[in-house]
């Protein structure tokens, strides 16, 4: 008998080790949705708590990032998809993934009542809209002082060389935010005189971040002057009490809706549907507004404290397909000419 | 296994050839069962790792494709460059600082020693990322000594190398001290007999020494500081370097082939700084003979003071860091309202994880030293004091050197090209705690089997032979005899992976999931969003923890010292 016990014994010990590290990954009853998304992590909790108070049966699992990694994250799991639902990415992040066949058509209940400019135009639509997040400028007041720069009012006025090493903005590649300000520079200057812009912008450019809303937050802490972000942001910071003027440049602003859509293939689809349907719904869309000006469904929004006036009357005519469509050759053009400060040093 | 042989040993072979009892069988098929941990842990994904950099996007066979389009990429081949720079200019700073720190605490009679080697390992309680966090407050544009700096930005190689050679310099020093502790004073008695000035006695007899201590330290340096992340990640600007490069590609762009190609570029001055390193290490060994004579400083009060001097330098240098991360994350809103509060500590409402990241390191770093202390233990017990198989046992030995030479960003990436595939009966695993478990125990895999080996050497062969002549097994040996006695080691290897699980942030940045943040990747992650001053509030955190570990396991030992290991004391 005791020979064999040692033997036991081992195998117990094994199987308990396997059993202990397989644990953390078997640990779910209700039926879960794998949700990506691009949205602030503080606002995930209380969409999620939105969502379960109608249906409680369903679980949310959220994978946050930014929204170039979600997008990358997304095109790179195309033949094995991990997610189900994407709740809250760049539209032109949605339409690329439709281009490539990765989304599911169909159309929530209500959709009709949705401003159309947030709808999918194809019938039934791959996705939806939700808000539309929209470029600005923060404006450090007090280092600008310190430093005598004077308060932009273009985008053009950021290429000036009073302003060198004084700017900060995301990388397109990494950062939705990022992407919207290239491609609407593109769209507003044309190809050339866009690239031309830039050129003179890089000049600027102190650092380029890895997220839209660090050159924000990066301004509102007086590490640099000036930072190319979001509105939305800018007037979360100057909420929380920071020095800070949100420019609106007056060539027009560039934005981009953060959308919904399921991803092809989900084993889940009846949830999926819930939880889209629920997306647009005008509960849901006054619980965008609290960080949203604009959202897709009309009549709800409410202003926002300390969002620049006049910005929704300041963005552009959008064309979203182009973006989408363009959306990678944009990105290597930039990463070629911009990617390594130090190379060009 | 053992199954098998019960029925060879009542055959009795004819031969007169030394008998396999069940105990060898068992230590064996043991050994065997933990050689093959490492091959499925370490040498698969490492294989899968470099398949992939000779593939496509469609998993096709290419050739050096690959290679030759990163290295016709100027950007991505500059940053070799950047890497090679800062790599090699802070170890030249840090072997300085560590060996004068070093001088001074072995061979002088400097007061508060005790002080300064506690503040020394400060660095090894935080991950390598606070530093590039301090310093931002110290020097970023914001920072209170921005004026030091003389106009050039913190953000780039100076960052880089402030903040790395913050946070290996107990590294460097710990191996520094054991390479000064060892020497033969018989040596300065003669230099003195001979009226030796003190300079040449320095040069003649000090430095050849510690000569290879000092090699060993250098490569430790520059490979630790070669394949970092954290520190170019949160201070390096627009500077890029390897490590980064690794992340913009893998994480950024989602590009795992060039990830690949990069992560071997990484590889290679690691696995020669490792290959030196051995080499040299061998040629230590017979230096200290059996009639050396320890040293003892004597009182010199110029030496001694300006020492103390010196250490007070590189003490504050490094409570600086510290203090100011500390201070930080209790600033409301850095620089205008520096009010203090605890808001910064609100990690719920935050990017990065929020209050779970901390408990998950907190797990992570547990199951990680209890598991891997046993593993590692067991191993090595079983290599050292296995009979025969002597091939089975130096293969065993070479596969637990193996991990040292692995850069972590290198052994997490291959995890995700080896787990990651469905067709791998280890899928499961993907995305779970229990990778993250695998991935620092086998990262941090070779220190800790040195140290147990080492502790087992110290141990008489003889308890073994006469257990088994009173038909005692082997596991009574070794969990009555050998556990005990080796304790005090036991808890060093526990201490070491925890305090590593804890902060290690290049292992596990590819390997996490929404459910397995940890602290560390927090720290990482609101720091990439902007909120710098949560980042600082998380790694003191983290470095709260390791030091409560720290108090713990400095408790645990002296007790034990005091009682389970009277024996060492005649």
């Amino acid at each position: 008998m005791k020979k064999h016990l040692f033997a036991k014994l081992s195998l117990g010990l094994g199987a308990a080790a396997v059993a202990g590290l397989a644990l953390a990954s078997a640990a779910n009853a209700a039926t879960e949705l794998t949700v990506y998304t691009a949205v602030e992590a503080e606002d995930l909790k209380k969409y999620a708590k939105a969502f379960n108070d109608v249906h409680p049966d369903i679980e949310i699992k959220w994978v946050r990032d930014s929204t170039g990694i979600v997008t990358a994250k997304l095109l790179a799991e195309k033949n094995n998809p991990v997610a189900d639902v994407v709740w809250g990415l760049a539209a032109t992040s949605l339409m690329l993934l439709k281009e490539e066949g990765m989304t599911e058509a169909y159309a929530p209940q209500g959709v009709e009542k949705l401003d159309k400019k947030f709808v999918d135009s194809a019938n039934p639509p791959h996705w939806t809209g939700m808000d539309a997040w929209i470029a600005s400028v923060c404006y450090n007041t007090v280092e600008a002082g310190k430093k005598n720069l004077p308060l932009p009012t273009s985008w053009q006025d950021l290429t000036k060389p009073v302003y060198k090493g004084s700017v900060v903005m995301p990388n397109p590649n990494s950062s939705g935010t990022g992407f919207l300000d290239v491609s609407s520079w593109l769209q507003l200057f044309g190809e050339e005189g866009g690239w031309q812009f830039m050129d003179g912008l890089h000049q600027n450019i102190a650092w380029y971040t890895h997220s839209g809303s660090k050159p924000c937050k990066q301004a509102a802490s007086g590490e640099t002057p000036i930072g190319i972000s979001f509105a939305f942001r800018g007037a979360k910071s100057k909420n929380d009490g920071a020095p800070l003027t949100i420019v609106v440049p007056s060539e027009g602003v560039g934005w981009d809706m953060e959308a919904t859509s399921i991803i092809k293939g989900t084993k889940n689809l009846e949830a999926a549907k819930k939880l889209v349907d629920f997306t647009i719904t005008k509960g849901a869309n006054m619980m965008y507004n609290s960080g949203y000006a604009v959202v897709a469904y009309p009549g709800v929004a409410k202003p926002v404290k300390n969002f620049p006036e006049g910005i929704t009357e300041a963005m552009i005519d959008n064309n979203f397909e182009w973006a989408a469509s363009n959306r990678k050759r944009i990105l290597a053009e930039w990463q070629s000419r911009y990617d390594s400060k130090s190379e060009a040093k | 296994m053992t199954e098998t042989s019960a029925p060879l040993s009542t055959a009795q072979p004819p031969l007169v050839k030394e008998k396999l009892s069940r105990d060898d069988w068992i230590m064996r098929s043991c050994m065997v069962v933990i050689g093959l941990f490492l091959c499925v842990f370490i040498l698969l994904p490492l294989y899968t790792m470099l398949s992939k950099s000779v593939e496509n996007k469609d998993e096709a066979f290419i050739g050096l494709a690959n290679y030759i389009e990163y290295f016709s990429t100027p950007a991505l081949f500059w940053s070799a460059g950047n890497s090679l720079t800062i790599a090699i200019l802070s170890t030249v700073i840090v072997l300085f600082v560590a060996f004068i720190y070093g001088y001074a605490l072995t061979r002088t009679c400097m007061p508060f020693k005790w002080f300064f080697k506690v503040v020394a390992l400060i660095p090894l309680l935080t991950p390598s990322l606070l530093g590039g966090i301090s310093l931002v407050y110290w020097f970023g544009n914001q920072g209170v000594a921005k004026g030091l700096l003389f106009g050039e930005t913190i953000y780039g190689p100076i960052g880089i190398t402030i903040g790395s050679s913050y946070w290996v310099f107990p590294h460097a020093l710990m191996i520094v001290i054991t390479a000064l502790s060892i020497t033969d004073a018989r040596l300065y008695e003669a230099a003195i007999a001979l009226r030796t000035s003190q300079v040449r006695t320095f040069f003649t007899v000090t430095l050849p020494g510690c000569k290879y201590g000092l090699i060993s330290a250098g490569f430790v340096v520059f490979t630790l500081v070669f394949t970092d992340f954290g520190v170019p990640k949160v201070i390096g600007g627009n500077y890029n370097m390897l490590a980064t490069d690794v992340y913009k590609q893998v994480i950024g762009q989602q590009n795992f082939q060039m990830g690949a190609v990069v992560s071997v570029v990484l590889l290679v001055p690691a696995i020669i700084a490792f290959s030196v390193d051995r080499i040299v290490q061998k040629k230590q060994v017979a230096l200290l003979s059996a009639r050396a004579v320890p040293y003892e400083p004597k009182p010199h009060r110029v030496r001694d003071m300006s020492m103390l001097v010196f250490c007070l330098i590189v003490a504050a240098m490094i409570l600086c860091m510290l203090g100011m991360a500390q201070y930080a994350s209790l600033v409301k809103f850095w620089p205008y309202n520096l009010t203090l509060g605890f808001s910064n500590y609100d990690f719920d409402v935050m990017d990065g994880g929020g209050w779970d990241a901390f408990w998950n390191s907190l797990y992570m770093a547990l199951y990680t030293a209890v598991i891997g202390t046993a593993v590692i233990f067991f191993g090595a017990y079983l290599m050292e004091k296995g009979r025969g198989f002597g091939t089975g046992r130096s293969i065993f030995h070479m596969l637990a050197m193996l991990p040292l030479a692995v850069p972590g960003l290198v052994l997490g990436l291959s995890y995700i090209f080896f787990f990651n595939n469905p067709a791998n009966p280890f899928n499961f695993l993907y995305g779970t705690l229990g990778i993250l478990v695998i991935v620092s125990i086998t990262h941090f895999y070779t220190v800790s089997h040195l140290t147990a080996v080492t502790a087992l050497k110290q141990m008489d062969p003889e308890f073994e032979s006469v257990s088994a002549s009173l038909k005692a097994p082997f596991y009574k040996t070794f969990a009555r005899v050998t556990v005990p006695v080796c304790t005090p080691a036991i808890l060093d290897v526990s201490m070491y992976l925890f305090l590593n699980a804890m902060t290690t942030v290049s292992a596990v940045i590819f390997l996490y999931s929404s459910d397995t943040t940890l602290a560390s990747v927090a720290v990482m992650n609101m720091d990439d969003a902007g909120d710098i001053a949560p980042a600082a509030a998380m790694a003191m955190m983290i470095a709260y923890t390791c030091a409560a570990a720290r108090i713990l396991h400095a408790g645990l030992t002296r007790g034990l010292l005091k009682h389970s290991q009277a024996w060492r004391n005649r």
